[in-house]
């Protein structure tokens, strides 16, 4: 089987441009989250973590061309554009494709433009979204568009690791974005999901998600020519379905447990090998309980686990792609970050919640994410430290 | 044993009416919400989920009843080796717009919910504990080279033994559906009295799907 190498990456969200910006960030403790007010997206004020009002002239700046882009797309091709400058794939290579993570797209559009509006319908098409941004770039195949709830990120990095293991493709780049607009913030309200502080994933007293905007860019490729060490590999990854409910996770963990343990089967790699796992840690009551069920029901309950979910929000289409590239970040340092906002264990299994910034060598990791619809995805990535 | 992939059944719904496999069904002209409730009815179908559901999972989940009736492979399948793969044109948007509209006045849990195209997997996922792989893309048009591709991959490397995939859109009153059931070896057995072609004689390939997709049956 093609062994699938991590080229290169970055995260833009309101905690900076570069995936080493955020991780910076991160290693202080700065949470992305703040205080709302803002009538035009909410009635009551709110807990997120938004882009702030430079961002349109910043775009505007880093990207020359990208005028004729929506906001979502530019946010996309921002991160694109900084993660092909860290890596020498070529998008006009027959070889490459694009691949866009997102669950709404342009649906903001829908707020501000008139219903009438004839360009609209193609505007807020998730697939001529993907087009213009290929276009941006000369990408010579068509992008491929995955939009599956809050595993879409995750499930992007599966589908480049397949589509580079079928032989049809050597490199993906793929991207992800969501923005919160009254669409999204008002849907979670309505369910009463949204936390009134900031989120605070695994603890007792959890009330409930942050929402947040970021992009963020992995590429993928079949080879590893010239990449500098250590060499960071997608091992494995699933998708599966509770068969549950389309609003709430299992009652059980055992389909999420299930995914795991294919994928450390598939990977030959055991429970005991793996060294953290970033969670999806919603902070929602049921989702972390889910979670920590599924962990304990795979055996891992002395693995360290962390939600990145109190420094960003849950960044839906983003939140797999965000998360992965700040497990890669922190394999390559050895350091497992904080889970922000945890403080007291708040899940009914005995998993070991990683509270502190906790340094450790990091070789086997686990990322984890679920949705509505009933879906999991889990995603191993491993460090080869050897050098050649 | 036989290592090709093959269509077992398929299943398409649109505007010219509900085929089965290469048979026509019913014949339709009415618009897609009588459709949706005569064929649900028509079928003898008892599940009140469907009455909450939008007009995409009601679609989605209409056609995977239609094409999974009497198939003999899957209970022979654990939950976790049951795949779906579904793609369409426009994500939920039929769903979204009619979702903001409840917002200018009482925001609707129930209506958000189905406001990402992947809540019609979750419906049929339920309703028959198929718990296997997961995925929906977005495509301009039905794209049965990609799903060859990808759906073939999962077969061919053991992630799934079987896979629900295909096309289901709606936007207003414009709609199509057209699944597959895909499975590794032939799996199926003819239906009694049926003229069919044996169920698992067609290739899971992209002339195939495109022709099905097209005509609602292929031809003999």
């Amino acid at each position: 089987m093609t062994d699938v190498f991590v080229v290169s990456d970055n995260i833009l969200s309101p905690l900076g441009w570069t995936t080493d910006e955020n991780f910076t960030r991160l290693k202080d403790s700065v949470s992305g989250i703040h205080w709302h007010d803002d009538a035009a997206i909410s009635p009551v004020p709110f807990y997120a973590a938004l882009f702030n009002a430079a961002l349109d002239r910043e775009l505007a700046a880093r990207l020359p061309g990208g005028g004729e882009l929506t906001k979502f797309e530019q946010l996309l091709a921002a991160s694109i554009q900084q993660a092909l400058a860290d890596c020498t794939i070529d998008p006009a290579d027959r070889e490459t494709i694009l691949i866009i993570s997102s669950t709404k797209g342009n649906i903001p559009l829908l707020e501000t433009n008139a219903p009438g509006d004839p360009e609209l319908k193609d505007r807020i098409s998730l697939f001529g979204s993907a087009q213009r941004v290929a276009d941006h770039f000369h990408f010579a195949n068509r992008p491929l568009v995955v939009s599956n709830a809050c595993i879409s990120g995750s499930l992007g990095i599966i589908t480049g690791m397949r589509l580079i293991r079928s032989g049809r493709y050597k490199h993906a780049v793929i991207a992800g974005a969501d923005l919160i607009s009254k669409f999204v913030l008002s849907g979670f309200q309505s369910f009463q999901a949204v936390s009134p502080e900031p989120c605070r994933p695994f603890d007792q007293d959890r009330t409930g998600i942050s929402l947040g905007e970021a992009a963020a860019t992995m590429v993928l490729s079949g080879e590893s020519k010239g990449l500098p060490h250590p060499l960071i590999k997608v091992m494995d990854g699933l998708t599966g379905n509770d068969a549950n409910h389309i609003s709430g996770p299992s009652r059980t963990g055992s389909e999420l447990s299930h995914i795991i343990q294919r994928v450390l089967q598939n990977a030959s790699v055991s429970t005991s090998e793996i060294d953290f796992i970033s969670a999806h840690g919603t902070a929602t009551l049921y989702n972390d309980e889910m979670e920590a069920k599924a962990i304990d029901l795979a055996g891992m309950n002395d693995v360290p686990v962390n939600s990145l979910k109190g420094y960003y929000g849950h960044t839906l289409g983003a939140a797999g792609l965000v998360e992965s590239i700040i497990t890669i970040a922190s394999m390559k340092e050895n350091i497992v970050l904080p889970t922000l906002g945890f403080r007291e264990h708040g899940v009914t299994k005995p998993i070991h919640v990683n509270g502190s910034l906790l340094r450790k060598d990091l070789r086997y990791c686990l990322k984890t994410a679920s949705g509505f619809g009933g879906c999991n995805a889990a995603v191993l990535f491993s460090k080869n430290t050897e050098r050649p | 044993m036989n290592d090709l992939n093959y269509i077992i059944s398929s299943c398409t719904i649109g505007h010219t009416g509900v085929f089965k496999d290469e048979t026509c069904l019913f014949a339709q002209t009415d618009g897609l919400g009588e459709h949706l409730l005569s064929l649900y009815r028509s079928l003898g179908l008892d599940y009140p989920r469907f009455y909450k559901m939008d007009q995409l999972s009601k679609l989605g989940w209409l056609a995977s009843e239609v094409l999974l009736k009497d198939n003999a492979i899957l209970p022979t399948m654990q939950p976790e080796e049951i795949g779906i793969v579904l793609t369409n044109a426009n994500s939920s948007l039929d769903t979204d717009i009619k979702y903001l509209d409840t917002v200018a006045d009482i925001a609707s849990p129930a209506v958000f919910v189905y406001t990402l195209p992947n809540i019609m997997i979750g419906e049929i996922s339920i309703r028959n504990k198929f718990k296997g792989e997961n995925a929906f893309f977005i495509f301009d048009r039905f794209d049965a080279d990609f799903l060859e591709l990808y759906v073939g991959q999962l077969l061919d490397t053991g992630v799934v033994k079987a896979c629900i995939c295909g096309w289901v859109d709606v936007l207003a009153d414009d709609y199509k559906a057209c699944l597959f059931l895909a499975a590794r070896g032939k799996g199926g057995v003819p239906s009694p009295g049926s003229d069919s072609p044996e169920p698992g004689s067609i290739l899971f390939s992209k002339e195939n799907m495109d022709k099905i997709f097209r005509e609602g049956g292929i031809e003999q």
